[in-house]
């Protein structure tokens, strides 16, 4: 498949940065967690960076995005603040809900980061929301809901997919297919072929890309943003990848064929992007070592941040369960 | 001199005056649900009549039957900053909505650390009485009551209709609307524009010295019928009609019971678990020892609402029912 569109070098770029990251913080995270820093589930996205860092180099920080337990990299690759989040996920009073959210409920609007939920499929019917806002106001702001290839066997993928057809909503529908919905194989648990089938069901475009293909990616997520900003409605986009580290990190994996996992592991999109951009020459060997000692250098400080920063006071636990009424 | 005659409005008229007039007023607020929109009917009572044909289709919108979809929509549209009301037809339909409404709806505003706020209306029909039998006629206020960060409105006139509407709508966060079907049609007197009956107050539907009665929506109708019985037997309740049920107002239904010294509840959500409970309760614990007789729940029985008409009649707490309670309660027999 030819791509529509092409990310110049300076993207290439931010999208590699954006990578480095989240590679780099997934990698942090579960070496705090193994070191015993901190203590909290853990959704591991490594092997899934590409999607969202390729994706959102298209979106503003205007756009709206939902997304999901396993989402971290969603919200960096959107925006959110490393320092936010890591004291967010180490239940902190700094953190972007003062630690009344955690890893699987993190918010930050001034970047659009509306909603992360712990239910899966849940992140749907709420972008739709969002997205007949943006129609309501004719603002040009797309929605963009997140979620994994076990989630479009529930009940909200269809409601939601439905609804945003019927209604023409500027909604995109971002699959992130890592071929397990928990420990259950994607053949075993799913009964279309490709999760990008079912679109012809709500009369939408559906398309399958390598989402460990920046290029593809970047294409594909590109053209759905505009279709949504021109009025043309969502599209549902699944994006083949594969989650490294199991469904909860510190399962032991043992409902995955370690020979699958092997090979995944030795595709990792990471280095071979990186590969590709010094050989294309786009970038040298010396900047892309910047960007990554970068995310090092932050991450130690947005760590640090965390772990000294106290818990909030014990009222939190009473307070924001409602509003002042006026 | 000619008496004038209150003005005079149904329940279903003033719900239609309060949406109307909320939707001029503030152009964020936008409604969402089956049928709502007028080529669909505006609404299978006509709730929503003429709503979309001045304010537009796209203020006023029908849906497909989705309920995850419209809460979800509801949801998402207050994140960035609209009032929606989602009608869900039925109460009983909800529950297909129970994941967009407790786990989202309810919580966001806690879990994000109060970022972000969700101030939808969920207005939702219910009760027996037309032969819809069990999935088409619960009562489940207590389901929504038992969610931290969710309100539940219930009115059983038409100026509370209007005025907790509006209250509902300009709440910042998300409030369950439950009207009673079997009363949506009959005339009392008209709410006056801009009215807001506060969300959390109850009134004193009649005063009374013997028995405090706590009830909500239809069953206040059923509680003030059954007065005249009850005065018969030389009994005066004092009954209070609860309007809010989540958060519900303590301190009337205390200065009541503090009065009275006896209490008894009323509703039409089965019993066990039920908002009967949770009152009965609070009082017990405010008034332990110095309650003169037990408290007690007149509710409908723990079984499905049946359809045939006798079982269905049957079902459901009648003005004998709560007057033969009350006078039992305070007369010991």
């Amino acid at each position: 498949m030819k791509n529509t569109f092409t990310p110049d070098g300076p993207t290439q770029i931010e999208i590699f940065r954006r990578m480095a990251l989240l590679k780099g913080n997934d990698e942090r995270s579960r070496k705090v967690v193994t070191a015993g820093r901190l203590v909290m589930p853990y959704y591991s996205y490594r092997g899934q960076e590409v999607i969202p860092a390729a994706s959102f180099v298209s979106l503003t920080d205007q756009d709206y995005l939902c997304t999901i337990y396993r989402g971290i990299h969603d919200m960096l690759a959107k925006g959110l603040p490393l320092k936010d989040l890591w004291a967010e996920i180490a239940g902190r009073e700094p953190g972007t809900c003062k630690g009344k959210g955690g890893p699987m409920h993190l918010t930050y609007p001034k970047r659009g980061v509306m909603v992360t939920t712990g239910v899966v499929g849940s992140s749907m019917p709420i972008a739709n929301g969002l997205a007949w806002a943006s129609q309501l106001s004719k603002d040009g702001r797309v929605a963009v809901a997140t979620f994994g290839d076990g989630a479009s066997n529930i009940g909200a993928f269809h409601e939601s997919l439905n609804l945003a057809s019927v209604w023409k909503l500027p909604t995109i529908f971002l699959c992130q297919n890592n071929g397990y919905g928990e420990h259950t194989k994607y053949e075993k648990a799913t009964s279309a072929k490709q999760v990008a089938d079912r679109a012809i069901g709500y009369n939408m475009p559906g398309v399958r890309v390598n989402g460990n293909d920046p290029f593809e990616m970047y294409s594909a997520f590109r053209e759905a943003v505009e279709r949504a900003r021109a009025g043309e409605g969502p599209t549902l986009i699944e994006a083949m990848t594969f989650r490294f580290n199991g469904h909860v990190f510190g399962d032991n994996d043992a409902y995955m064929d370690p020979a699958e996992k092997k090979a995944a592991m030795e595709a990792d999109p990471y280095p071979a992007f990186r590969k590709k951009l010094v050989e294309s020459g786009v970038a040298t060997e010396a900047q892309l070592a910047e960007i990554e000692a970068k995310v090092e250098a932050d991450l130690d400080e947005a760590v640090n941040f965390a772990l000294e920063a106290p818990f909030a006071d014990l009222k939190e636990v009473m307070t924001d369960v409602y509003g002042d009424v006026a | 001199m000619s008496e004038q005659k209150p003005a005079q409005a149904t329940i279903l008229q003033s719900l239609n005056q309060a949406f109307a007039d909320a939707m001029e007023e503030d152009e964020k607020v936008v409604m969402l649900g089956e049928d709502v929109a007028d080529p669909e009917g505006g609404g299978v009572t006509g709730a929503t009549k003429g709503l979309s044909t001045r304010f537009g289709e796209h203020r006023c919108r029908s849906t497909p039957i989705t309920e995850q979809a419209i809460v979800g929509a509801a949801i998402g549209a207050s994140l960035a900053g609209y009032k929606p009301i989602a009608e869900i037809m039925l109460m009983n339909f909800t529950t297909v909505a129970m994941d967009m409404i407790f786990n989202h709806a309810a919580k966001l505003r806690y879990m994000s650390g109060g970022q972000t706020n969700v101030p939808i209306v969920i207005r939702t029909m219910t009760g027996a009485g037309f032969g819809t039998a069990g999935q088409h006629s619960d009562f489940l206020e207590a389901w929504f009551a038992h969610a931290a960060g969710l309100k539940v409105v219930a009115p059983s006139t038409a100026e509370d209709a209007y005025g907790l509407m509006r209250a509902a709508i300009d709440d910042p966060d998300p409030v369950i609307f439950v009207e009673n079907m079997p009363i949506y049609w009959t005339p009392m007197p008209a709410p006056k524009k801009g009215h807001r009956t506060p969300i959390g107050k109850a009134r004193i539907a009649a005063p009374g010295d013997d028995i405090t009665i706590v009830t909500y929506s239809g069953m206040t109708h059923r509680t003030l019928g059954a007065l005249e019985a009850m005065k018969a037997a030389g009994v005066s309740a004092e009954v209070i009609d609860l309007r809010s049920i989540q958060p519900w107002d303590q301190e009337a239904v205390f200065n009541s019971v503090e009065k009275t010294g006896r209490c008894m509840t009323v509703h039409e959500a089965v019993k066990p678990f039920g908002v009967g409970a949770e009152i009965a309760a609070t009082v017990a614990e405010r008034f332990h020892g110095k309650l003169k007789a037990p408290i007690e729940r007149v509710a409908s029985p723990f079984a499905p609402v049946p359809f045939a008409k006798p079982l269905e009649t049957a079902f459901v707490p009648d003005s004998q029912r709560i007057a033969e309670t009350a006078i039992r309660l305070v007369k010991g027999k």
